[in-house]
């Protein structure tokens, strides 16, 4: 036991090492072959699968899952791939239990659904093991398409249009590429630098170039992309975290909690992560359970997630929220925060609870504190620095279904985009989907 | 992606899947979506003879057999012949040869056994430009009863007449449906040969009552208190018909002609397998009747990256390659010696090895007090039980000793040479060496 775990205040190390190592390894561990075939034995290949339809990706499931069953994990990984060039990610960041799974046959049945998401990463990670991704390019059409965003919406985007033959140069505002892959998922859920190793993969078809260190509304415009590309897909994700709007809001100890996401992917030695004894988290979505999960995990005494409403208005799904249960994370329902405790830094967080009134949600005259060192917040976040030509439609980018902005020649996708949940699958879908017409629109057919 | 046009009796197809002569080619509707979801031939359900159809029974026409988790393992029915008149049938196989030009299409016919029927029949099938016929001399319920389906197929004399007669009035190939209800099957197999046939498939459903409903007193499937044997299928038949082809791949006398091979395939694997062992092309019937048609996909996708892992770019490559290493017992290799080896670190501790090899075997596995289970190799005589009954594939293998190794049981080292049962000192009748 480290002698820093009761300490007060925000510090590093308060776990051992073989603890951390523990605390952050995989969180769904990779099936060997055995349990592959156990697993996949369960398929009933049910036709006009509902977990296929629940795959934003539209991935075949039922088929892919025979492949592994038949000793054929790469063509299954193919199958996947050719619908979702991030399955490998997908395969262990999907919220499969509110998507696939949810619906497998078996879940209905007998509350033990197959368990795709495994079994799609069993698939992919056999593939990626032994080969370059196995798509070709076609003939090149000498088009030139501009995506801003290496994130899943952009890669997906960029894949598909390289297969096509147009040549690609994405524009990433960050150092690193991969997006939220790389910034935005709790390490547990993607372990051994996989998010990298995944866009080098990706990046072997050849024809994608990326520039980082190029971001919209500074070091590149609409304007120049499209006057120097045949068409642009921007997928910049959303930038602007929201705040609280609570005095104190600027104090040490607060800060968002994408921002301690982010820092523990790219943080080499977890036992230099600072962490605080007693850490609040405020929001409903998989961003606060990352981060309060996470927070446990790292040796905080004390978490507790605090969201506005009821539990049933949680976005993030009853397997995030038992997963931070059982990593000792507290989550109180109806409590809204109302003032921020210290004088120069944190101590606690005022809460008053909350209740449905006429159909608003208003905070009652009762409430409760909570002492607290850290403090991050988790309450959305937003779309920035939209080229003003667009179309914005709650606070997106408008698109069709096709991708297409109110601009034409310019398409969206991914979080900055109108429509969809904001899921790395749907990303993906949505990045694939625009570049599908795109594809179409520059070579004459749509 | 390797190619699997296949080229069967100079039938082109798409690839080596074809849909066997049963329900789920009955149809117009049924065989357009087949080749649809990517198979590459059919051959259409039996035609009769022109005139009033045969009738089915309206009670369960299937009955089955379930592995663990109701997985469906062997299927039997009491089906017969279409059912709908022959012109609807012929109709139908004439617009969906046109419109599937590169798709095979086979007419399965059986009619009875005497010439003025076939003669009759024949060039109104030939009108649909189907690429050939298959003679369905295999189903062995109902229709036999008839004379006709087994009742000939079990009679090598009947064969080959009914081959010699559609060899005369049709010109295109003729593929004789074997029926394994029989002794023999190389006999049948020479039959068709003599008559000309330019192929045989096989094998047809086996003789079976599937189970018995012990309230009523009668087999299933029941129809108003009894029930009849049916024709049994699926992957549970898989060895016995593998058998089958082999046996006939590697007679003498019928080595070289074309098989059709089926009985149970349901995976590219299956279809590999019957192809090594001679068969030039596969028909599937349960694995679509269970999975659908889409389970075709994954036979593709499969064959197609096993050709490429194994360097072969067409299926003729590997057709009929383990029909030279098919043997019979007494050319088995007496000097090869093997013995069990329990993967420790994949061994789930189950027992079942132990169980298999002290109660019916040669007490040749150890158990120790805290469950870790090993082989003992004085008493070990590479049975292979262990490995079947161990529930974790690849966990117990069988090891091969080299020569000069001592072996443990035998006291002898391991024989370099290769020596058989016709030189064996304990044979009465072995041959000196060479």
């Amino acid at each position: 036991m480290s002698s820093k775990q009761f300490e007060e205040g925000i510090v590093a190390g308060r776990l051992d090492a073989s603890a951390l190592d523990a605390n952050f390894s995989d969180l769904h561990p990779a099936y060997d072959e055995h349990e592959a075939l156990v697993a996949a034995d369960r398929c009933y290949f049910c036709h006009d699968a509902p977990c296929q339809t629940a795959c934003p990706t539209s991935i075949d499931i039922p088929l892919f899952i025979r492949q592994i069953a038949t000793g054929t994990p790469e063509a299954a990984a193919r199958t996947i791939l050719e619908q979702n060039i991030l399955g490998g990610m997908c395969a262990r960041v999907c919220p499969t239990e509110t998507l696939c799974e949810e619906v497998c046959v078996r879940e209905v049945a007998e509350g033990k659904p197959v368990e795709i998401g495994r079994l799609q990463r069993f698939a992919t990670d056999t593939l990626m093991a032994k080969a370059a991704q196995p798509f070709d390019r076609a003939d090149a059409t000498g088009k030139k398409v501009a995506v801003v965003g290496a994130g899943p919406a952009g890669l997906a985007c960029a894949h598909r249009l390289a297969m096509h033959g147009h040549d690609v140069v994405i524009f990433e505002a960050r150092s690193k590429s991969g997006g939220l892959n790389e910034f935005g998922i709790a390490a547990y859920k993607s372990t051994n630098d996989f998010a990298q190793a995944e866009v080098d993969w990706l990046l072997g078809i050849g024809g994608i170039e990326i520039r980082n260190g190029m971001a919209l509304g500074d070091q590149i415009t609409l304007d120049s992309l499209q006057s120097d590309f045949d068409a642009v897909f921007l997928g910049m994700g959303l930038g602007a975290v929201n705040a609280l709007r609570l005095e104190g809001e600027d104090k040490e100890g607060v800060s968002p909690a994408t921002d301690f996401i982010s820092d523990l992917r790219q943080v080499s030695d977890l036992g230099s992560q600072p962490i605080g004894r007693d850490v609040v988290v405020i929001g409903g979505g998989m961003t606060a359970i990352d981060a309060g999960a996470q927070a446990r995990l790292l040796g905080a005494q004390n978490v507790t997630i605090v969201y506005r409403r009821g539990q049933e208005a949680m976005a993030a799904s009853e397997f995030e929220q038992d997963l931070a249960a059982q990593k000792g994370v507290r989550i109180i329902h109806n409590a809204a925060p109302i003032g921020i405790e210290g004088n120069g830094s944190l101590t606690g967080v005022r809460f008053a609870y909350t209740e449905t009134k006429d159909g608003k949600l208003v905070t009652r005259d009762d409430g409760f504190s909570l002492p607290a060192d850290q403090l991050f917040t988790a309450i959305g976040q937003s779309l920035t620095g939209a080229p003003e030509a667009l179309t914005i439609e709650g606070g997106k980018i408008q698109v069709t279904e096709a991708g297409a902005t109110s601009v034409a020649g310019v398409w969206a996708g991914g979080d900055c985009a109108s429509g969809g949940d904001d899921l790395t699958v749907t990303a993906v879908a949505e990045g694939r989907d625009a570049a599908e017409n795109i594809h179409a629109t520059l070579m004459g057919d749509a | 992606m390797a190619d699997l046009t296949t080229d069967f009796l100079g039938i082109k197809s798409p690839n080596p899947f074809w849909l066997a002569s049963a329900p789920p080619t009955d149809k117009e509707y049924n065989v357009r979506r087949a080749f649809e979801a990517g198979w590459g031939g059919v051959v259409w359900k039996t035609l009769g003879a022109e005139g009033p159809p045969v009738v089915n029974v309206n009670g369960p026409r299937y009955g089955a057999i379930h592995g663990a988790d109701r997985r469906l393992l062997g299927l039997n029915n009491i089906e017969l012949i279409t059912d709908r008149p022959l012109e609807v049938n012929l109709e139908e196989m004439t617009r969906v040869k046109k419109d599937y030009p590169d798709h095979a299409l086979i007419a399965s016919i059986m009619v009875p056994c005497d010439e003025a029927s076939w003669k009759a029949i024949l060039p109104r099938v030939a009108e649909t430009g189907c690429d050939g016929i298959e003679l369905n001399f295999g189903c062995p319920h109902g229709m036999a009863e008839r004379g006709m389906g087994s009742a000939v197929g079990q009679v090598p004399e009947y064969i080959q007449m009914v081959t010699e007669w559609c060899k005369k009035y049709y010109d295109k190939p003729v593929i004789v449906k074997l029926t394994p209800n029989i002794t023999d099957i190389r006999n049948p197999a020479r039959a068709a040969k003599a008559g000309g046939a330019d192929a045989v498939s096989l094998i047809n459903t086996i003789n079976s009552i599937t189970s018995v409903n012990l309230d009523r007193m009668a087999p299933e499937p029941m129809i108003d208190g009894k029930g009849t044997h049916g024709g049994y299928c699926g992957p549970a038949v898989k060895p016995i018909a593998m058998n089958m082809v082999a046996e006939i791949a590697r007679d003498p006398q019928t080595h070289g002609l074309p098989i059709s091979g089926i009985g149970g395939i349901t995976t590219w694997r299956d279809a590999a397998e019957f192809m090594a062992l001679g068969a030039g092309n596969v028909q599937v019937c349960t694995a679509a009747m269970t999975y659908g048609f889409k389970v075709v996909q994954e036979m593709i996708s499969g064959l197609s990256q096993w050709m490429d892992e194994q360097g072969y770019t067409s299926t003729a490559d590997f057709i009929g390659m383990a029909v030279p290493n098919v043997t019979d017992w007494q050319y088995l290799n007496l000097n090869h010696v093997t013995k069990a080896r329990i993967d420790q670190d994949a061994c789930i501790k189950c027992g079942r090895c132990y169980a298999a090899c002290e109660d019916t075997s040669h007490q040749a596995i150890s158990m120790s007090e805290d469950r870790v289970f090993d082989v003992k190799d004085d008493e070990c005589v590479a049975c292979n039980l262990c490995v079947n009954v161990c529930p974790v594939e690849g966990c117990i293998t069988m090891e091969t000793l080299a020569p000069g190794a001592m072996d443990e049981r035998t006291g002898q080292p391991v024989s370099e040479d290769y020596g058989n049962w016709t030189t064996h000192p304990n044979n009465p009748s072995a041959t000196a060496a060479e």
